[in-house]
C-alpha cells in the first residue's frame, strides 16, 4: 500500500495552508480533494477581505487562491484531485475513489480540512427549480459565468448572504429582498450599506412562507415574524424567479467520526465539531482538523487554522523542533486573535475557547476511564 | 427625508470638509480591520495594534485624494469636497459594477438606503490597476447635499420603486 507521511483531506483554504506549512518544514505532503479544481470556495470569492495585512486584507479572495495553488506547486505538495474519500480506518488507512475504483494509502498523520455545508431551508415549493443556496448561486456567477436568475429574493442575512447578494447585483440581476427572521441584520454593517446604497430592500422579522410557480419559482411569499413566529395577515407577494438561501453552515465531520474524533457540540459555530485542542488535534493523536469542519468562521481564519494544523503535524513527526514549533503557534494565534476580535468575533473566540475546553475534559475522562 | 448627522473618528467636521476634499470613514463596527491604514500614503489614518478599533482620521493630514477608498473591503470610504464654486458639492464614492458611469453624465444621486436625494453630474470616474476592480466616481450635487449623497442610480438599472414600510435594518 501506498504510504505518505501526511495527508490532508480537502484543498480549500485551510488544507491548501496547512499543506504549505507543513511541507516547508520538510513533510512530504498529499492533499486530496473530490472536487476537479482545488481552492475550496477561495475562487468564488470576488471581494476584497477583511483582516490587516498578514491576513492579506484588501485583496480579492480568488488572489488570495491563486497564491496558495502558486506555494503548493512550488513547494513540490502533491494535490490529488476528482477523489472522494470513503473511509479512513485504525492506522490511517484512507479509502479514496473514482470510478475506476476504489484506492487504498496510509497516511502517518490526517489533517480534516473538509469545511462545511449549505443549509437548507424547507418550505411549499422550496424543490421547484430556482431554489438554491447562496453558495450554488455564486458558483454559477463566479465560476461559471452563469446568472441563476434575473430577480432574486435572498434568505439570510449574515455576511454570506451579503456578499452574494451584492455579487449577483454586479452580475446583473435584480436583488428583491433579502429576508431576515431575525429583528436585525447578521452581517456586517458595511456588507448590508453596499446592498442599501443600491437600493435593496431589507425584510427584517420576516420569512418566506412559500414559492410559487407551476415549473419554476415566479413569485415568493413572505411573512412578517413576531418573535419568530408568523404574524397572519402579514403575508406579501414578491415576483420572482430565484430564492438563495443563506441560512448558515453545517461542519463536515463524518470522516472525522470514521477516525473515532469525539465530537462536541458548538451552538455558535454550526453544530457537531470534532473536540480539539489549541493545536488543532482532535481526540485521535493522529488526526488534525482546520477550517469550517472545526466551527465555521470565515476563509481567513481558516487558512490560520490550517497553517496551525500544518505547523502542529510538521513538530509531532520531528520536522521541527519543540521550541521552533511553539514560536510558529504563538504567531498564528496572534493572528487568530485578531480575527476573533470584536463586536462579531468575540462570539467566535469564546466558542471556540468551549471547544478547547471539552476537549481538555474528554482527555481527563479518558485518562480516568 | 430627515439629515442623518453622523458621528465618529472617520468623519470630518463641516469646517474641514468647507476648505476640500477629504475622507468620511463611514465604519461604525468593530471589525478586525485595517487596510486602510497602511494605505493612505499621508498617514492621516490610524486604527493601531487592536485591529477591531474604528479608523481614526486626522483631517488636517488628509488631502482627499481617494486612495484608501479603494482599499476598504467595506467600500465604506468616501470623499467630500465642499469648497467648489457655486454652492456646489463634489462627493466621490467606489464603485464595482459595469457599465461605469459617464463623465458629465447627468444622473440620480442616491443616499445610503438608495433613495433620490437630488440630480447630479458625473464630475469624474477613475480607474487604475492599483485599484484592483474597484472604481472611483464623484458626483457634483448641490453642496447642501453633500452629506446625504452616497451613491448614484446605476446606469441600466430602473428607477427604485417606493420602498415604504421597509425596514431599513438599523
Amino acid at each position: 500500500m501506498r504510504k505518505v507521511q501526511l495527508l490532508i483531506v480537502g484543498a480549500g483554504p485551510a488544507g491548501l495552508s496547512a499543506g504549505i506549512e507543513a511541507a516547508r518544514a520538510g513533510v512530504q505532503v498529499t492533499i486530496i480533494d473530490e472536487n476537479l479544481r482545488p481552492g475550496g470556495q477561495l475562487f468564488k470569492q470576488i471581494h476584497k477581505f477583511f483582516g490587516s495585512r498578514v491576513h492579506n486584507a484588501g485583496v480579492r479572495g480568488f488572489r488570495i487562491g491563486e497564491k496558495l495553488l502558486q506555494d503548493t506547486k512550488d513547494l513540490g505538495v502533491e494535490v490529488l484531485l476528482g477523489y472522494p474519500v470513503y473511509g479512513i480506518f485504525p492506522g490511517g488507512e484512507v479509502v479514496y475513489g473514482t470510478a475506476d475504483g476504489a484506492h487504498q494509502m496510509k497516511a502517518e498523520k490526517i489533517i480534516l480540512a473538509t469545511g462545511a455545508n449549505e443549509n437548507n431551508l424547507y418550505f411549499e415549493g422550496s424543490t421547484l427549480p430556482g431554489v438554491m443556496t447562496a453558495g450554488a448561486a455564486q458558483t454559477m456567477i463566479n465560476l461559471h459565468h452563469v446568472l441563476p436568475g434575473k430577480r432574486v429574493i435572498m434568505v439570510g442575512s449574515g455576511n454570506v448572504g451579503l456578499i452574494v447578494s451584492y455579487q449577483l447585483l454586479q452580475a446583473g440581476a435584480k436583488v428583491e429582498a433579502v429576508v431576515e427572521a431575525a429583528p436585525s441584520i447578521g452581517g456586517y454593517g458595511v456588507h448590508a450599506g453596499k446592498l442599501k446604497r443600491a437600493g435593496v430592500p431589507f425584510y427584517l422579522s420576516h420569512t418566506v412562507r412559500r414559492a410559487m410557480g407551476s415549473t419554476e419559482v415566479e413569485a415568493v411569499e413572505l411573512v412578517e415574524l413576531d418573535h419568530f413566529k408568523p404574524v397572519p395577515g402579514t403575508e406579501k407577494i414578491i415576483e420572482a424567479d430565484t430564492v438563495c438561501m443563506a441560512v448558515g453552515l453545517t461542519p463536515m465531520t463524518e470522516l472525522a467520526s470514521l477516525c473515532g474524533c469525539e465530537l462536541v457540540e458548538s451552538r455558535g459555530l454550526g453544530g457537531l465539531v470534532p473536540a480539539h485542542d489549541h493545536n488543532m488535534c482532535t481526540t485521535n493523536p493522529d488526526v488534525y482538523i482546520a477550517g469550517d469542519i472545526s466551527g465555521v468562521e470565515e476563509a481567513s481564519t481558516a487558512m490560520e487554522e490550517g497553517r496551525l494544523a500544518g505547523t502542529a503535524a510538521a513538530e509531532s513527526l520531528g520536522y521541527i523542533s519543540e521550541a521552533e514549533a511553539a514560536e510558529k503557534k504563538a504567531e498564528i494565534h496572534r493572528r487568530l486573535d485578531l480575527l476573533r476580535s470584536g463586536q462579531f468575533g468575540a462570539k467566535r473566540a469564546e466558542a471556540k475557547a468551549e471547544i478547547e475546553k471539552s476537549f481538555a475534559q474528554m482527555q481527563r475522562g479518558g485518562e480516568v476511564g | 427625508m430627515s439629515k442623518q448627522i453622523l458621528e465618529g473618528p472617520g468623519i470630518p467636521s463641516a469646517e474641514r470638509r468647507a476648505k476640500g476634499p477629504v475622507a468620511c470613514i463611514e465604519c461604525f463596527q468593530q471589525i478586525p480591520c485595517n487596510p486602510c491604514e497602511e494605505a493612505c500614503p499621508r498617514g492621516a489614518i490610524t486604527v493601531g495594534d487592536e485591529i477591531t478599533s474604528l479608523p481614526h482620521l486626522d483631517a488636517e493630514k488628509c488631502n482627499g485624494c481617494g486612495l484608501c477608498m479603494t482599499r476598504c473591503p467595506g467600500l465604506a470610504i468616501f470623499t467630500v469636497d465642499e469648497s467648489c464654486a457655486g454652492d456646489r458639492a463634489r462627493v466621490s464614492f467606489p464603485y464595482e459594477y459595469v457599465p461605469l458611469p459617464e463623465k458629465g453624465q447627468e444622473i440620480a444621486c442616491t443616499d445610503r438606503e438608495g433613495r433620490f436625494v437630488t440630480e447630479g453630474t458625473v464630475y469624474q470616474v477613475r480607474t487604475s490597476k492599483a485599484f484592483d476592480h474597484t472604481a472611483i466616481v464623484t458626483v457634483e450635487i448641490p453642496k447642501e447635499y453633500s452629506m446625504e449623497v452616497r451613491f448614484i442610480r446605476r446606469p441600466g438599472t430602473e428607477a427604485g420603486e417606493d420602498r415604504g414600510e421597509v425596514d431599513s435594518g438599523e
